[in-house]
């Protein structure tokens, strides 16, 4: 005994006009297997290039869309009804206008050619990527084998977004640039990179710091965007701009041997906020600076950034849509989650809350504009460097709290410090004498800020900050020790 | 199909071009409605995409559902859907392409600063690589307006 499948009005004339047919199978797949073997006609308005359902074909099993249910693989009891179900898209989208795509020269051909000869590729989806404007934002760890690999593989347009010049510490990364460009503004070492690497394709800089009055601006001109921002406010900040104006949102990010990727903010895919509708608090996930980054890592999660862009500009197979990838290089190992879409996400959601671009620094709970060696709370008392080495050379009997970690402590330290990581001290505070003044320390002063919060908090009264950590006492008292 | 007009009548194309531009700045949407080539309905749908409506349109499954009962309401069947292209002109995209069904009529009005222009009607190819340019006949009004490049898209 088989199911019925309603036809829509679009696809009867491949049913010979009849607007139910019947089929047999014990799944979805198996049915719709069924109907396009018996209706050869309707398998490509049905299904891509890939094999997969279209988005914009729904199929319901008795009213419940099998998104919700197992998809394809969704049972089909005997008796039910199948509907094919079309949702109508369209729009002048991105590109105004679907042109004549831009020829491909002699040249072009030949630097191209194993692209040009996969089908999935082909020379329509060179020229798709020749017509492509994509928009990296950080010309950094990530930013770096994203900008790289889009411009070899072709991407007519490259915007780049930063304001940093490049430093030693980032050499060890950030594959743009090289040793002579320590100094140099990023994005002028990455355009000469990228022009030697293509010159065939427009590259497009904005020195400046994404914020909530310059994103849409930005944004509007490119087609995707690519998120290679290493901080929680630019993060939501790229995230929301991406929905408001509708662009995808190529997302990576890493941390120490971790890293993930995904692709939000896509027509019926979920968007960043749908995972992390809030910020974790402030200080509870630390920067790459922070917590340091293997130097591979952007690179392995850059790439499959650019994997995907260039995926979603040839239509080709499945993107990291709903899907969020995780890679773990220790273990050498990728895991995926699934993602929904929230409904009630409250920038994606049927009811939006966020209609325009907010102050991402304050949803962050950060003050504004903090810089790298951020304020500690006004609660704690703070010691300048050089206040510091005038007492200890006075003789005051002081114990320096260094509450970074062991590898750390061992690139530098101030002579005769007490070494307890932060993530240590409520099991092991009690090892401190409660009657001495503290100066709790650490690389910039964040972390010890936040010792120093914690030591008060259990009872200890005579608690100070070292203003700027090891890094300003390096810079005012000991410029012979080396800074990380 | 493409070398059949796609008949509007007097009061659906006006009701189209006024939809295009109540809705502007955003794309606005709407099924056909009628029999033999012959629009006789405009049957408005709201703009449901959340992808920025100023550049897309999408018409769910449910309205879609909707369009299709209302069609057989009135004995009549689903011809086509509209849409407009806010200062763009009426020509479809590359994503409209993507997205279409075949044996549809696509027509697409462009608003330019808020005020209704051309229209157009476009079909899709039976092996989806491109659009062929539709006749379209508004009655009681000048006829297809020829401006948008006839011609292969792709």
């Amino acid at each position: 005994m088989g199911n019925r499948i309603l036809i829509p009005t679009p696809l009867r004339p491949y049913t010979g006009k009849q607007d139910a047919v019947e089929v047999e199978g014990r799944t979805v797949a198996e049915l719709l297997a069924d109907l396009t073997t018996r209706y050869g006609a309707l398998r490509p308005h049905l299904y891509n290039e890939a094999g997969q359902l279209r988005s914009f074909v729904n199929v319901y099993v008795n009213d419940e869309d099998i998104r919700y249910l197992a998809k394809e693989q969704t049972p089909v009891q005997p008796g039910d009804t199948i509907s094919i179900i079309p949702s109508v898209a369209g729009g002048a989208g991105d590109a105004a206008v679907a042109a004549e795509p831009p020829a491909l020269s002699r040249d072009e051909v030949k630097r191209y050619s194993r692209h040009l000869i996969m089908p999935e590729v082909g020379m329509e989806g060179q020229q798709r990527l020749k017509a492509a404007r994509v928009l990296c934002i950080g010309a950094g760890g990530l930013g770096s084998p994203v900008a790289m690999y889009l411009a070899a593989a072709g991407v007519g347009t490259l915007g780049l977004v930063d304001f940093d010049v490049v430093d030693f510490s980032n050499l060890q990364r950030q594959i743009l640039h090289g040793t002579p460009d320590v100094g140099r503004s990023k994005l002028a070492s990455a355009k000469d990179r990228l022009h030697s690497l293509n010159p065939e394709i427009e590259i497009q800089t904005y020195e400046t710091a994404l914020s909530s009055a310059n994103a849409l601006g930005l944004f509007e001109p490119y087609d995707i965007i690519v998120d290679g921002t290493d901080n929680f406010p630019t993060r939501y900040l790229v995230n929301d701009a991406c929905v408001l104006l509708g662009r995808p949102n190529v997302y990576g990010s890493i941390f120490r041997f971790e890293g993930q990727a995904s692709v939000f903010a896509t027509e019926g895919g979920p968007c960043y906020r749908c995972l992390y509708p809030e910020p974790p608090p402030p200080g509870l996930v630390p920067s790459c600076a922070e917590g340091g980054v293997l130097g591979v890592l952007p690179g392995i999660i850059g790439t499959i950034q650019a994997a995907e862009a260039i995926k979603l500009i040839i239509g080709a197979g499945e993107p990291l849509i709903g899907r969020f990838l995780i890679f773990d290089a220790l273990r050498m190992r990728f895991r995926e989650l699934k993602l929904r879409k929230d409904p009630d996400c409250p920038v994606c959601g049927a009811n939006p809350t966020v209609r325009a671009l907010i102050d991402y620094e304050q949803f962050c709970g950060l003050r504004p504009a903090a810089p790298e060696a951020a304020q500690a709370p006004a609660a704690i008392e703070e010691i300048t460097p050089i206040a510091l080495k005038a007492r200890l050379d006075r003789g005051d009997d002081l114990l320096i709290l260094d509450v970074r970690e062991p590898q750390e402590y061992r690139i530098n330290r101030i002579a005769g410090s007490v070494l307890i990581p932060l993530g240590d001290l409520p099991a092991r505070f009690g090892e401190l004498e409660a009657d001495r003044e503290i100066i709790a320390q650490c690389k910039s002063g964040v972390r010890s800020a936040r010792a120093a919060e914690f030591l008060k908090s259990v009872g200890f009264t005579r608690v100070r900050n070292l203003q700027g950590g090891i890094l300003g006492w390096i810079d005012a008292v000991d410029p012979g020790q080396p800074k990380y | 199909m493409a070398d059949q007009p796609l008949v509007l009548s007097g009061a659906v194309s006006a009701a189209i071009r006024a939809h295009g531009g109540e809705a502007y700045p955003h794309e606005c949407c709407g099924a056909l409605i009628g029999r033999d080539g012959r629009v006789t309905e405009a049957f408005a749908l709201s703009n449901t995409t959340e992808e920025g409506p100023r550049r897309r349109f999408l018409v769910r499954p449910a309205d879609y559902r909707a369009a299709e009962q209302r069609a057989s309401s009135i004995g009549a069947e689903l011809l086509g859907f509209y849409h407009s292209h806010p200062d763009h002109p009426a020509h479809p995209s590359q994503y409209d392409l993507d997205h279409a069904w075949p044996f549809f009529g696509y027509v697409i009005v462009a608003v330019a600063e808020g005020q209704p222009a051309a229209m157009t009607v476009w079909w899709l190819k039976d092996d989806r690589s491109a659009f062929d340019p539709g006749r379209l006949i508004e009655e009681g009004g000048a006829a297809a307006l020829e401006d948008a490049a006839p011609g292969r898209l792709r």
